[in-house]
């Protein structure tokens, strides 16, 4: 693998945004990944909800832990600090970083062995803790780079590429996300950017921690018959429950829909996630309904896709720490520093 | 008195057996030691004893010896008293405070010739539990306290209380002293100040009318504690973390490290709460685990925030590949390793200085690490402070390595002092309006000749400076690369500010015998207050005078090796089984291995000066019998 840039050269009717950004200032060097990874089309979908909601880049800071879809921060968003640390801790690395600066836009990427394997604890306790972030799993079932091995969420009796089984039961990383108090959790699948992009968007504006479990087939060691993480098997199965579109706070709004198919939350921080209901019976706001429908439609073999829970006026790790408004990263020693007269009175409580 | 009439006398209340030995006399200059059942609500009486004592202006040295349990074994509590000032740990013990049946036979075995024993004797014991050649003091303290209080609770604690009362007046403690310790304590809680009040006089009014006081060992009021302070090492170096701009601690609970965590919450709950919002400038996460709480760090640190973890040795194991990233990718962190007995768990309460090699060359592959080594609390405050400015000053991990006898004993130090004019070290960061002017920016660029590079932090400038972090080999603008000679130019400037850090790193500190001796010892950590008082006792029993080196910090100064160089043999007193630090000398300066003489101590206690001054006193002057085996 080497280090290649991407021509600078671009056509000049490119369509900015409201900073004056092209998609293309949201990309980054060209991809190293196979020919037509499914991990490539998320990082489209992250440059063009980045695009859409005229983030200013180098204000997001994009952490990843090790392996293929760890590897994607360095081809988007190449204005951004980035951060590959190490197998399975992207969570620790940036639950500290968001510790430091609140005011940053925190996207961890990670894929299902980093964060269902290996880093499963860290990834269970940065939801846990309700860190800002927005956390995208780019879930194939496999270990891409060391060539095909199964992932704690290979289905169990899905087949390798050499026809031998999995025999373990499968990670359900919604599942664990919804329990352990995510508080916007979606599912998506690589082949649909309609529905990914705008489920990425909703997560970057909120507040808490987001989780989307994003399908991404391996075209290398886990597109073929008898995988269940395969393009095929993935479209057979794949059930949204509903459509994203999301309205960031200076857009005008006009409700233009039906009662009973659409729903609009409210989110923390102005923006809107209007929702189209395409399963009539799916309330996102009802945590405990969410479980039990996904679970129903997991035992069908169904693959539940969408928006599938979200609290919209979630508290994240600030609030609950009650820490400073002002980043940690920018205080001085007036502001951290208690000083010699503090000591010496602390002193003479020590005699 | 035969042993027969001992059995009798010594069930009797307030009763006291002569021993056949002369009973030693001293004066303010012996240990008193209290075995006690943990969770009996002994600690805070034996610490107001201890703090009695310091109030009369008496060094004292405290040590807490406690197993890994929370109620039911026993504990000891070890205090030296010693108007000299020596604070090292000494073997035997002059007055036994025996408080717990369990280990009556080791506690009375302990006690010196001529010394004494404090019991409890409201139950009759046979006369073979006791020694004939020490003095025994009786006093029916169950029996006398159940009499006075009625609740459980009540009477446990209270018993605590009398029987300090009761040794005030056998050893002259001030009981108005005591009385103006428990009155700083209970601060306007009157009714628990008049309730102790009464529990310490009724033991020592008892002690006056039934038992020979004072005993042989007697204080008397000094002035040898000056303006120190008393202050155990953990909290000593949580201030110093605070003062140093830390503003972001993650950790997991781990003796002896965790009283380091629990010190900076309540410090920075102190002095880093905004008074009027309630709002909190630091941020203190208790991780699931050691993994996630350095990766927490170094990701505060990444993004330009002060962070540290406290941890020990199995902390540093579970840390070490998120270390070797922190080298790699330049990442400033800060860990206070409060060292314990390894390997694996170890004695997890007992001391040991068994992590310098661990930590000098923590993770995989070719790393090296900063060490700063304080001897006491007062140098872990200033070396917590030091650590923050350090890392960000080399952008590495730094340790700051203390040890459970450090760490969790309250010790008489130097009082803590800052310059209100010290501004924190932030190292080289590259700003906003720096970048904006167009200065070159490459994170892994040697500009200044130092191998230092700059970083920016994250959303520093729009368009610039930019970079991203990893633990892949990259170029000097942090661009993935895997060409040999890019790696191994950046290794080379790695090794480079090593040598950085050599200057940087506090000094070792050299005390010379006065005369000219061939000679030296070299020393760190808590093996300090053992030195002087060993070099002391080895002058007076063989003649041989030793030029004396504390070690400070790793890497090494030019000092170390000068000293070395000065010297024919150097021992290197050390507490753990390996000679850790020797190895490091040898590995890092190239000293000759044959100048330098181990001297090992790891059995869990704390080093003790006889120990030092016998060991070298063995090598500089074997016996003939040696001689003639050799």
């Amino acid at each position: 693998m080497t280090y290649l840039p991407k021509p600078k050269m671009h056509h000049p009717d490119l369509p900015k945004n409201a900073l004056g950004f092209t998609r293309r200032d949201y990309e980054g060097p060209i991809s190293t990944l196979c020919a037509g990874c499914g991990h490539d089309s998320i990082s489209a979908a992250i440059i063009r909800a980045c695009f859409e909601l005229d983030l200013p880049p180098h204000r997001i800071a994009k952490m990843s832990g090790i392996g293929c879809s760890s590897k994607t921060p360095s081809y988007f968003l190449g204005n951004s600090h980035g951060f590959n640390s190490v197998h399975g801790r992207m969570p620790s690395v940036l639950t500290g970083a968001n510790l430091a600066n609140r005011e940053l836009l925190y996207l961890g990427v990670s894929g299902d062995g980093d964060s269902a394997s290996i880093g499963f604890g860290q990834f269970s306790h940065s939801i846990r803790r309700g860190v800002n972030m927005t956390y995208i799993v780019e879930n194939n079932g496999v270990y891409g780079l060391t060539k095909g091995q199964f992932s704690a969420t290979a289905d169990r009796g899905a087949k390798n590429k050499r026809g031998v089984a999995n025999m373990d039961e499968a990670i359900d990383m919604i599942g664990i996300a919804i329990q352990l108090g995510a508080t916007y959790v979606a599912r998506s699948f690589s082949g649909d950017k309609g529905q990914l992009v705008p489920l990425i968007k909703g997560a970057m504006q909120h507040n808490g921690a987001a989780f989307i479990d994003c399908i991404s087939p391996c075209v290398a060691f886990n597109n073929h018959d008898g995988s269940t993480k395969s393009f095929d098997y993935v479209r057979e199965h794949n059930e949204a429950v509903n459509f994203l579109d999301v309205i960031v706070g200076r857009d005008e709004i006009t409700v233009d829909y039906e009662p009973g198919t659409t729903e609009i939350v409210r989110q923390h921080n102005g923006s809107l996630l209007k929702l189209r209901k395409l399963a009539n019976d799916y309330d996102v706001t009802d945590r405990v309904a969410a479980m039990n429908f996904l679970e129903t439609r997991k035992a069908r073999g169904e693959i539940v896709t969408g928006l599938l829970y979200v609290d919209a006026d979630a508290e994240d790790m600030h609030g609950y720490m009650e820490t400073h408004d002002k980043p940690f990263n920018a205080m001085t020693d007036a502001e951290l520093v208690p000083g010699a007269a503090a000591l010496a009175k602390l002193n003479a409580s020590l005699r | 008195m035969s042993p027969q009439d001992a059995s009798q006398a010594v069930g009797a209340p307030g009763s006291t057996v002569a021993p056949i030995v002369a009973p030693i006399v001293a004066v303010n200059d012996f240990v008193v030691k209290f075995a006690n059942v943990n969770g009996s609500g002994s600690a805070s009486a034996n610490q107001l004893f201890a703090k009695a004592i310091l109030r009369m202006g008496i060094p004292v040295t405290p040590r807490n010896i406690f197993p890994s349990n929370i109620q039911g074994l026993p504990t000891w509590y070890e205090m030296r008293i010693s108007d000299k000032g020596h604070m090292g740990a000494r073997l035997g013990t002059d007055l036994m405070v025996a408080m717990n049946p369990q280990t009556w036979d080791e506690d009375v075995k302990s006690i010196r010739p001529g010394g004494y024993l404090f019991y409890d004797n409201t139950k009759p014991m046979p006369a073979s539990k006791f020694r004939t050649d020490i003095t025994v003091v009786g006093m029916p303290l169950t029996s006398f306290t159940n009499a006075a209080y009625s609740v459980p609770r009540e009477r446990q604690l209270f018993k605590n209380i009398i029987y300090v009362g009761a040794l005030s007046a056998l050893i002259n403690i001030d009981p108005t002293v005591i009385e103006g310790l428990l009155a700083d304590q209970f601060k306007g809680r009157d009714k628990l100040i008049a309730a102790n009040h009464k529990a310490l006089h009724m033991g020592r009014d008892y002690a006056l009318a039934h038992l020979p006081c004072p005993l042989g060992l007697t204080l008397v009021p000094s002035d040898k504690v000056g303006d120190r302070i008393f202050i155990d090492g953990n909290a000593a170096a949580a201030l110093g973390a605070l003062y140093g701009g830390a503003t972001v601690c993650a950790w997991y609970p781990i003796t002896p490290s965790s009283s380091l965590a629990e010190a900076f919450i309540s410090y920075c709950a102190r002095y880093r709460t905004d008074k009027e919002t309630g709002k909190k400038r630091y941020g203190i996460i208790q991780a699931e685990d050691e993994l996630s709480s350095i990766g927490m760090v170094i990701g505060a640190a990444w993004n330009g925030a002060r962070a540290f973890t406290a941890t020990s040795g199995p902390g540093i194991s579970l840390m070490s590949e998120f270390i070797g990233l922190a080298y790699f990718a330049e990442i400033p962190a800060v860990i206070f390793d409060v060292q314990r007995s390894g390997p694996s768990t170890g004695m997890p309460t007992r001391t040991q200085q068994s992590d310098i090699a661990i930590c000098a060359y923590a993770s995989h592959g070719d790393t090296k690490h900063p060490l700063l080594i304080p001897e006491d609390p007062h140098e872990c405050f200033v070396f917590g402070a030091a650590a923050m400015d350090l890392a960000d000053r080399l952008q590495t991990p730094v340790f700051v390595m203390l040890d459970l006898e450090i760490g969790m004993n309250e010790r008489l130090t130097a009082p803590l002092t800052w310059d209100d004019n010290r501004r924190m070290d932030r190292g080289k960061v590259m700003t906003s309006e720096e970048l904006q002017a167009g200065r070159v920016f490459g994170r892994y660029l040697d500009v200044d000749g130092d191998a230092i590079s700059y970083r920016t932090y994250p959303g520093t400038h729009p368009s610039k400076g930019s970079f991203f972090t990893r633990g892949t080999s990259r170029d000097e603008f942090a661009r993935y690369t895997e060409a040999g000679d890019a790696y191994q130019r950046n290794m080379e400037r790695l090794l480079k500010k090593w040598n950085t850090a050599k200057t940087l790193m506090p000094p070792a500190i050299r005390t010379d015998a006065g005369t000219l001796t061939k000679y030296g010892v070299i020393f760190y950590g808590s093996t300090s207050p053992a030195i002087p008082e060993a070099a002391e006792l080895l002058a007076q029993q063989t003649g041989v005078v030793l030029d004396q080196l504390r070690i400070r910090a790793f890497p090494f100064g030019p000092e170390v090796e000068k000293f070395i160089d000065a010297h024919e043999t150097v021992f290197v007193v050390e507490q753990n089984r390996d000679a850790q630090m020797r190895s490091l000398l040898i590995n890092e300066l190239e000293a000759n291995p044959k100048k330098l003489v181990r001297v090992l101590h790891y059995n869990g206690e704390p080093i003790t000066a006889e120990f030092i001054a016998q060991a070298i006193a063995a090598h500089t002057n074997p016996t003939p019998v040696r001689e003639a085996a050799e």
